[in-house]
């Protein structure tokens, strides 16, 4: 077995362009697609809706379709944090709903500043993330049970909070403009700037440490094809939302005020994900608890911390909903949960536990939401949508599990 | 002889009735490769379980390195330079080897992760451990052999400086090769200066890499050979209890 040629051992970094794409493609074809599956349904559901309806297409569509999917981007980025280690919230929507109806129940009826409601409104994140994973990490109940029994519980809260039938109006002013209103379009090319010139930055830092280390590193070119597709992407959409999209006399233009606090959730939780311990440890337990567990990592505190930011998240999109429609009531982000799972499954997070990415679940999102969006411009019954949106999630999750018995294979 | 980096003396471990180790003594030298044999239920497992600090002995003086030390838990084990391998390796099939290499132990910069210095330093424990089978030490361990996942656990313990490695099994699910590949690493790692101490069922594999057989009987500590003043023979003797030795 010992051969006399001494074969130096790759980082993966190594070679041309040519030799990294011939990588990517081992890496798909072994079952580590990512967000490729989602992407290629992205790509092929626009296609489908544009040449279905006219309408499709437009300017003002394209602004409504990100602000809809906003909030089950929020909703399923929070739930990346415990499907990743094989658990779910199936109670992440009615908490998003719990948090609000507390925020609404203190600014209108008791009078609080509306800061302070919106900081309760995290603190209910926090006490209900911290409840889950008390029972889930520390008493052993499974996920599924201990999350179900909230969906039920916290239906029964929010009526006994707002009342049967109760609808609260959100006064605030500024809680109203982040999903209704656009920031100057100065300030969408300098969101842009901002992230791509942060992007950039990480990248030559990045490259620059393991030259200290004497590592290789991917061709530069490839670095600035990257940056030069995100730039492109992102410049076509800021430019497109600057343009005026209104339909009547009233210019509606500029981006979104809720995009900088979507991309910048994204960001951060890219870089815990990717960058710090604790994101480490959480793969780690997603992939094998009891190996986590030997190497040192305090498999219970993991669990737990998954448990609170995905409700703490929640609350975010909760907020999202509040101000995109306006007001509160008592079946508030109900619907929500199992969107934000397909969302997720769909851009590619495998139920499994230990893979995906939060990018994947923002992805996912607006597949679904296209969905939502393109067949009800189809004006199709509601029932349809259910049926494709359920559709896609079994397809999503049986990509999953066939795409990881493939990975297992290649033993 | 130097002192043993492991010496057990007079050690008991019973489950209520059931006296699993009935008065075990038993030494591990550095440079060493040492086989811990017995059949089924002999006790051995026992045996590791203790000196990885998982499940401590009811009675019994541990020395290490000469000094008298309690493992009373895996972090006490790890802290004195005692790694063990189990038989299910203990890796996590979605990080690459990297990541399995520095998991628990990652090195920061910062609030960051130093993946340079860690990619860097397996690199180089790797190539100390003339591992040339491994293609990228980016690569999901879910895409590795049962061999290259065992060669990546023994190397996470040289990582972390062990000195004393004890692999449990290490052979059992492999193929001809892989087992070469595995019991030549584990040479190297005694070479390199490490004690070894290596529990299987397959003899041949033990006379071939092991310097010290111990062989375990029902609880009791049967032989202690030197495996070139032995034979196959021998050994199965003393594991089927046909064969015994009185020891001090
Ligand atoms: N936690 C326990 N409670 C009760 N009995 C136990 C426990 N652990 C081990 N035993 C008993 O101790 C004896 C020795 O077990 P041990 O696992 O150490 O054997 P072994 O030599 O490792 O066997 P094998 O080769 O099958 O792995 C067995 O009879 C087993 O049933
Ligand atoms: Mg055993």
């Amino acid at each position: 077995m010992s051969t006399t040629t001494t074969t130096t051992i790759s980082s993966g970094h190594e070679g041309t362009i040519r030799d990294q794409v011939k990588n990517y493609f081992v890496r798909v074809k072994s079952g580590e697609m990512g967000a490729l599956p989602s992407v290629i349904s992205l790509i092929f559901l626009t296609a489908l809706f544009a040449s279905l309806n006219p309408y499709f297409l437009t300017k003002l569509n394209f602004a409504n379709l990100l602000v809809q999917s906003a909030t089950l981007m929020m909703l399923s980025m929070a739930l990346v944090f415990v499907i990743l280690i094989a658990e779910i919230d199936l109670s992440a929507g009615v908490t998003s709903g719990l948090s609000m109806a507390f925020f609404i129940i203190l600014t209108n009826k008791a009078g609080w500043d509306w800061r302070v409601s919106i900081l309760a409104g995290f603190v209910v994140g926090f006490v209900v993330g911290s409840f889950i994973g008390f029972f889930v990490a520390k008493v052993g109940v499974p996920s599924f049970v201990v999350t179900l029994g909230l969906f039920l519980g916290f239906q029964g809260l929010q009526l006994a909070l707002l009342g049967d039938g109760g609808i609260y109006r959100v006064e605030v002013p500024e809680l109203k403009s982040i999903m209704n209103d656009n920031m100057p379009q100065w300030a969408g090319w300098l969101m842009l700037g901002i992230f791509l010139t942060l992007t950039l930055l990480i990248n030559f830092y990045d490259r620059m440490r393991r030259k200290k280390s004497n590592l290789p590193n991917r061709p530069l070119i490839l670095l600035f094809i990257k940056l030069g597709v995100m730039a492109g992407l992102g410049a076509g959409c800021v430019s497109i939302l600057n343009v005026n999209r209104s339909l009547s006399a009233i210019a509606i233009a500029g981006v979104p005020i809720v995009m900088p606090f979507a991309i910048t959730i994204l960001f951060v939780g890219t870089l815990v994900l990717d960058r710090t311990r604790f994101g480490r440890h959480l793969y780690a337990v997603g992939g094998n608890p009891e190996a986590a567990r030997r190497a040192g990592i305090k498999v219970p505190k993991i669990r737990m911390s998954a448990f609170i930011i995905c409700s703490m998240l929640s609350v975010v999109a909760g907020i999202f909903n509040a101000s995109r429609i306006g007001t509160v009531e008592a079946t508030a982000g109900k619907s929500m949960v199992l969107s934000g799972v397909a969302a997720a499954v769909v851009g590619g997070v495998s139920l499994f536990g230990g893979r995906g990415r939060l990018a994947h679940a923002a992805v996912g999102a607006v597949v679904i939401s296209i969905i939502d969006n393109g067949l009800g411009l189809l004006g199709l019954p509601a029932g349809i949508n259910f049926l494709v949106t359920g559709g896609v999630l079994i397809l999503a999750a049986t990509v999953d599990a066939v795409s990881r018995k493939r990975a297992g294979a290649t033993k | 002889m130097d002192t043993p980096v492991i010496e057990l003396q007079n050690v008991i471990k019973s489950f209520g009735p059931v006296d699993v180790l009935q008065g075990i003594n038993f030494k591990a030298y550095a440079g060493r490769v040492t086989a811990l044999v017995g059949d089924n239920g002999a006790g051995k497992s026992t045996l590791i379980k203790g000196l990885a600090g998982v499940q401590s002995y009811d009675s019994g003086v541990v020395k290490f390195e000469g000094n008298e030390v309690h493992l009373n838990s895996a972090r006490q084990a790890a802290a004195l330079g005692i790694e063990v391998v189990y038989q299910d390796l203990a890796l996590c099939e979605n990080l690459d080897i990297v990541q399995n290499m520095f998991l628990g132990r990652e090195e920061m910069t910062g609030m960051t992760l130093d993946e340079p210095h860690m990619e860097f330093e397996a690199t180089q424990t790797l190539a100390g451990l003339k591992i040339r089978t491994v293609k990228s030490v980016r690569q999901k361990v879910a895409s590795l052999s049962g061999g290259q996942r065992q060669t990546v656990a023994i190397a996470r313990s040289v990582l972390r400086k062990a000195k004393l490695v004890i692999l449990d099994e290490p052979t059992a699910a492999l193929g001809v090769a892989q087992t070469e590949q595995v019991l030549n690493l584990v040479r190297r790692l005694a070479d390199s200066g490490v004690a070894v101490i290596i529990i299987s069922h397959n003899l041949q594999d033990v006379f071939k890499v092991c310097d010290d057989i111990s062989v375990l009987y029902l609880g009791k500590m049967v032989a202690h050979l030197k495996a070139t003043e032995t034979n196959h023979l021998d050994v199965v003797g003393y594991i089927t209890g046909t064969k015994s030795m009185e020891q001090a």
